[in-house]
């Protein structure tokens, strides 16, 4: 057993999987020499060589447009995004060309697009957005986002294994915060499209990912001490496709919903859980299905502002009261 | 390349006053002092983000931006605190986004100097690079459609040169014959990206003839060189001329930024870079030429440093924003909603 942070798991999964399979490459700003603006590359140019590990100019369009191509040859590329908020530079391509290729081409496209997303780090609006929203519409996409250190390695693991382009995104509030004992030797593979029940309970679930797990996991242990409340959590860790099976069975067990995540409100990946709440197991649910996520606006800098945006512990456990007392 | 400061060069003033030549050495002080105070700062934990550093670009910066006239407007990137400070923006300022008070020009929503006043003539700059570009060939096409003479400048880094928004932002206002300058600073680095690994091209000043464009190059470390290569190129926009990119050679002599402690550059660069130091260079050439006596620059000095501790005993202890502000002005009607969604958290 070993220790490690949330980074350092995805850094070895990266690093099991060129090790396994030659087919894999890096491509991504400053990824090289500099191991990348947050180190997850960090050594594997000299590991690998700089043939598999590319710096590449300021262009993403370039960068996932050549994972692309490449992609379509039989290799296996993973392209880092030095913030995810960049990965908007390359939307049109993701979404018409990559998205698209299988469906209406026959083209194979395994390929992975990874880089730090999320904020509570005082990033201001370019460097703390959590875009999920953004591809959720996008067929031919799956998306990924860990929220501990097993999957940060499963899950990286899994996706560039897989025969299709997955976004996966970690979030660098967790990157060394969070650490976990993680066996040597055992291979870590978390499928993609299952969520996990992550703590037990029969009052309320809370369905989430990512950091807002940790802080799912906080509210449900307080409302448990102040309420009495036994609060389920369940971490999506995929959220396309997303595991509808995890989600109906929650909602079977305890009648009572809130969904969490960072991103804002409107458009947000909580609205269509919801609305496959309503269309899988309406009739289960006692109280109306609540949502805490961020205020509708760009993401402020200053910390008084950027904590009011983003949930909190205590929205959740508010939200939760009024849910269970619904 | 122009160069004015080099050993055996006869000394150039570029037509400018011995004020004006003064106001030069100011703001690059003015803007290497605002930073070394904001270091101190940022190891008081009191700078919220990250901090960026021009060390070694206070020429570039300052010199192009001197060369605009009232009612230009530029739009700076992270090094280009000298090109805000030369079009108004004040060290409290500054300090107040570093620090995100309320009473920040941005009231704590955006970081560093990404901060605007277009009456002053500076346009903020977002982080996706390239993209301001863009915008000021919008900028540029408003002056021209109003028949204005007014010039836009804006800067683009080596490294983001190579994004698709400075490519489709240049062409268009190339093709339009913009009254747009394009200052593309050479430092050396994008990050940790030598140049080499940013573009085939061995200088900058190559792309220009892609573009159809005229192309100019500096020493930018010379920030009388600076000047004049700008000056040019901003008059000939003013005149219907078009666009010019400008080549800036420099180099960033600091990280990235503040956490940034540049593993990737050798000793003997940095070491060569900062015996070309613009304002070591500039104050030798203004007291050897007899444009200003040791002492008038001591005091400028002393200037310098009194307005910046004025500036920040007037911000430092002020209050953060009210969480609350962080909802108003997304849109034109305040989205009432908003608040209203929160307070139903309640029940
Ligand atoms: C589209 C986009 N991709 C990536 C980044 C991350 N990033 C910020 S600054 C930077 C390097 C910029 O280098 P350069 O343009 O040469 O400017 P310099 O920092 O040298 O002044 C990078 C990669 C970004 N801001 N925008
Ligand atoms: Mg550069």
């Amino acid at each position: 057993m070993a220790e490690v942070t949330y980074l350092e798991a995805l850094r070895d999964g990266l690093a099991e999987e060129m090790a396994r399979d030659e087919r894999v490459f890096i491509l991504g700003e400053d990824v090289g020499a500099y191991g990348g603006a947050f180190k997850v590359t960090e050594g594997f140019q000299k590991r690998f060589g700089e043939e598999r590990v590319i710096d590449t100019p300021i262009s993403e369009v370039a960068i996932v447009g050549a994972a692309a191509g490449a992609a379509h040859m039989g290799l296996r590329p993973v392209c880092e995004m030095q913030f995810i908020d960049f990965l908007s530079c390359a939307y049109s391509i993701l979404t018409n060309y990559v998205a698209t290729a299988r469906y209406r081409a026959g083209l194979k496209t395994p390929m992975v697009i990874r880089g730090p997303s999320g904020g509570y780090v005082r990033g201001g609006p370019f460097h703390s957005q959590n875009p999920e929203a953004a591809y959720l519409h996008t067929p031919g996409l799956k998306m990924v986002a860990p929220a501990t250190a097993r999957d940060a390695k499963g899950l990286i693991k899994a996706a560039i294994r897989d025969e299709d382009p997955v976004l996966y995104f970690e979030h660098k509030y967790l990157y060394r915060r969070i650490k976990e004992d993680l066996p040597d030797g055992e291979e870590i593979l978390t499928p993609i499209g299952q969520a996990k029940v992550v703590r037990e309970g029969k009052d309320l679930s809370i369905i989430t990912w990512s950091a807002m797990l940790w802080k799912s996991l906080e509210a449900a242990e307080q409302l448990e001490k102040t309420d009495g409340l036994s609060v389920e959590v369940v971490d999506l860790r995929t959220l396309l496709p997303l595991d509808d099976a995890a989600i109906v069975a929650t909602v079977k067990k305890t009648n009572r919903v809130l969904i969490a995540h960072e991103d804002t409100r409107t458009g947000g990946v909580a609205g269509e859980i919801t609305a496959r709440i309503n269309e899988l197991c309406f009739e289960w649910l006692d109280a109306p299905v609540k949502r805490v996520c961020a205020h509708d606006v760009p993401l402020p800098y200053a910390p008084t502002l950027e904590d009011f945006v983003l949930p909190q512990t205590d929205d959740l456990v508010r939200a939760a009261r009024w849910v269970a007392a619904y | 390349m122009t160069s004015t400061l080099e050993p055996g060069t006869p000394a150039l003033h570029a037509g400018l006053s011995q004020a004006q030549l003064h106001e030069l050495y100011y703001f690059m002080r003015l803007t290497r002092s605002i930073e070394e105070k904001l270091v101190n700062l940022y190891r008081q934990t009191k700078v919220i983000g990250g901090l960026f550093r021009s060390l070694g670009q206070e020429a570039d910066a300052v010199g192009s931006a001197y060369a605009l006239d009232k009612g230009d407007i530029l739009s700076p990137l992270i090094r280009n605190l000298g090109s805000m400070l030369v079009k108004g923006a004040t060290p409290v300022e500054v300090l107040r986004q570093y620090m995100a008070k309320a009473e920040s020009p941005t009231r704590g929503r955006e970081l560093n100097i990404h901060f605007n006043d277009l009456e002053r003539g500076f346009l903020g700059q977002i982080s996706h690079l390239g993209d301001m570009v863009a915008v000021m060939a919008g900028v540029t096409l408003s002056f021209r459609m109003r028949r204005e003479a007014r010039v836009g400048l804006v800067y683009v880094g080596d490294g983001a040169m190579s994004t698709g928004a400075f490519h489709e932002g240049i062409n268009f206002a190339a093709v339009q014959r913009l009254p747009l300058v394009i200052v593309a600073e050479n430092n050396g680095y994008a990050y940790s990206t030598p140049m080499h690994k940013q573009t085939a091209v061995a200088e900058l000043v190559e792309k220009a003839a892609g573009y159809g464009v005229r192309g100019a190059q500096a020493d930018g470390n010379d920030v009388l060189a600076v000047y004049e290569v700008t000056k040019e190129a901003v008059e000939r926009a003013r005149a219907g001329g078009g666009v010019t990119l400008i080549e800036l050679m420099t180099y960033r002599r600091k990280g990235h930024a503040e956490h940034d402690n540049q593993s990737y550059v050798t000793k003997e660069e940095l070491e060569a870079w900062a015996a070309k130091d613009p304002l070591d260079r500039y104050a030798r050439h203004l007291t050897e030429g007899g444009r200003a006596t040791a002492a008038e620059l001591a005091a400028i000095d002393a200037r310098v440093t009194a307005e910046i501790d004025t500036a920040v005993a007037l911000c430092e202890n002020e209050p953060l924003p009210e969480p609350a502000t962080a909802l108003d002005g997304v849109l034109a009607e305040p989205p009432k909603a908003e608040l209203e969604w929160y307070r139903r958290l309640d029940g």
